[in-house]
């Protein structure tokens, strides 16, 4: 008793000597300093992205003053930069259909194989080498992959395929495909890992075999996830610029097979943007007008993703 | 083959050997799994060591002891479910239907199919109620009426009357209590021989936890209940036999009521008196 009492003394005493002031006295300039440095920072990117989008409004929209959007949107001829020209752009859009069709129907299947494989079958010690190794994939540059296509791909394509042409639609898919394939296995590998293990467990003690387990509860619970990845690497795709020209060549066509050239419209801006073909004219804008419809589409498909995403997030709470 | 062979012959002979084993004589019930010998270990660090004792048919044991002492690992060697696990060894034998679970000749899957599981935390499958329960049957080839399968198994699980009118939305819906219900309906539906449950009310509200504690007595006319607890109340309140393990050792093994009031062993009087652990 008389130890606490001495004690709670000494406490008083100390609050007594002390002066306690809680009030704002100072402003901290340091701090103020880093954050108004750091939000700068983040709004750069804000900022371009506006920049970005103003300057394909405008000249998109001088575009239209001069071509209805009737006729670029369902014209079936594109030739801007040689009279008579037209400007109907569903050559451009069907050069990168065809080519984001070809690399999906390459990359889903083996990319969700390999997510399966990674994420439900390989020991952690091959998980370590191949993840890695998937990942470096997709860091080569791609104008490598367009390369790796005319030089490699394509021959060897001649071989197989005859009435090949040097420029054709098939080897850009094929490389573009192998170039969306790292994207579509590890965010697939990522949300298959995400599914809770006392799923697989549950689905064991009913008496299911691995496969079972697999495709019939691991995959379904987590298909948002994989469905985001394939979309996201469809939009990876479809805004690809260098190997599919490099690849695929620069013809605009309809064409229905993959052995002919074709002209995506990423291969199209590279094509004018490289020419000198003179700021200001109409086929200058035609320019914006392809990056407009461009951004509008990968934007769409990334909003979706993201919106699979987000309602993915929430299955398992 | 012919060394795996051998022992499974000699463990029969064991258990046929009616005047030395312990349980023909002393024990009431028909066993339908003969725990033997068991020790298990992960990554030679031993968790359970040299354990035996029988489960009795239509009956429920209850295994109770402090937390890491192996009771969860012994129950989930039971049907193979440490198979998933990196560097588990089991030695000793499950006899289970005249064969040791962990022979080379025993389908893991086929043991599963017969004795199911229910875990600690609710696990339905993210989808509807109906193919929770449906599920499992579909992928063995039941053949029969699955709305009646359907139908007995959530009424067996009392929880029928709650969920019939939103069978085909998804169980994720439902409160935990009703997710670990129809966890075990889900397993009811495989009509299992045995149903093993790791700690199946620890995550539930006191209400929930006496619905299925409820729901355990009325199931043992028809299944083998095997149950993991660290709730001593829990294990005296619904079980017929009970082992109390502790650091992986089998301490006591008997009927509930003897364990409880008049144990034999000091370690398990201190022990459900709540002295320790």
């Amino acid at each position: 008793m008389q130890m606490r009492e001495m004690e709670t003394l000494k406490h008083s005493d100390v609050n007594q000597a002390k002066k306690i002031d809680i009030r704002k006295t100072r402003v901290r300039w340091g701090e103020f300093l880093i954050e108004s440095s750091l939000g700068l920072c983040a709004m750069i990117s804000i900022f371009t992205t506006g920049v970005i989008i103003f300057i394909l409004a405008q000249e998109s929209l001088g575009f239209f003053e001069a071509v209805s959007p009737f006729d670029f949107f369902f014209g079936t001829s594109w030739v801007p930069l040689f009279e008579p020209s037209s400007y109907g752009v569903l050559p451009l859009l069907w050069g990168t259909m065809l080519i984001t069709i070809g690399a999906a129907l390459f990359a889903i299947p083996t990319g969700l194989a390999s997510a399966i494989y990674l994420s439900e079958y390989a020991s952690p010690r091959m998980r370590a080498v191949v993840k890695p190794v998937l990942e470096v994939l997709a860091g080569i540059p791609t104008v490598v992959y367009g390369y790796f296509a005319l030089t490699f791909v394509t021959p060897l394509l001649r071989k197989m395929v005859p009435g090949l042409e040097v420029f054709n639609a098939l080897s850009g898919a094929i490389v573009v495909g192998v170039m969306i394939l790292p994207t579509i296995a590890t965010l697939s590998d990522n949300a298959l890992r995400a599914v809770p293990d006392s799923l697989r467990q549950g689905a064991y003690a009913l008496g299911a075999t691995s496969l079972e387990v697999t495709t019939r509860v691991v995959v379904p619970a987590g298909l948002s996830g994989v469905m985001a990845s394939f979309l996201l690497a469809i939009s990876r795709a479809i805004g690809e610029t260098m190997a599919v020209t490099l690849a695929a060549g620069a013809t605009p066509n309809l064409s229905l097979t993959f052995l002919e050239s074709i002209q995506t419209m990423t291969a199209y801006i590279v094509q004018v943007s490289m020419g000198d073909t003179p700021a200001g004219g109409i086929a200058y804008q035609t320019l914006f007008a392809v990056a407009g419809l461009l951004f509008v589409i990968t934007l769409i498909l990334n909003i979706v993703s993201q919106w699979i995403l987000s309602k993915f997030r929430e299955v398992y709470e | 083959m012919s060394a795996i062979n051998l022992l499974e012959e000699s463990i029969v002979e064991k258990t046929a050997g009616e005047s030395e084993s312990i349980p023909s004589q002393t024990f009431p019930d028909e066993v339908i799994l003969d725990i033997d010998n068991v020790s298990i270990s992960y990554s030679g660090n031993p968790a359970v060591k040299h354990v035996s004792f029988p489960i009795a048919k239509n009956r429920i044991t209850s295994i109770i002891g402090p937390s890491g002492c192996g009771k969860s690992t012994l129950l989930r060697s039971i049907n193979r479910m440490n198979d998933f696990i990196d560097g588990v060894t089991v030695d000793g034998n499950f006899i289970y239907a005249g064969h040791n679970v962990y022979s080379s000749r025993i389908d893991p899957v086929e043991v599963r199919r017969n004795i199911g599981m229910v875990f600690q935390k609710p696990n339905p499958f993210p989808k509807t109620i109906y193919k929770n329960i449906s599920w499992g049957p579909q992928i063995n080839g039941f053949t029969g009426s699955m709305d009646e399968l359907v139908e007995k198994s959530l009424r067996q699980a009392a929880l029928w009357d709650e969920v019939r009118d939103r069978l085909h939305e998804s169980a994720l819906g439902l409160s935990g209590g009703q997710q670990q219900r129809l966890c075990i309906a889900r397993a009811l539906a495989m009509e299992p021989d045995i149903l093993l449950m790791d700690e199946p009310c620890s995550a539930l509200d006191p209400i929930s936890t006496s619905h299925i504690e409820d729901l355990l007595f009325d199931l043992k006319s028809r299944y083998t209940i095997v149950i993991v607890t660290h709730n001593m109340q829990q294990a005296a309140r619904i079980s017929d036999y009970t082992a109390f393990l502790e650091m992986g050792d089998l301490i006591e093994f008997g009927i509930t009521d003897q364990l409880f009031t008049r144990p034999n062993q000091k370690r398990t009087e201190e022990y459900v008196t709540g002295r320790f652990g």
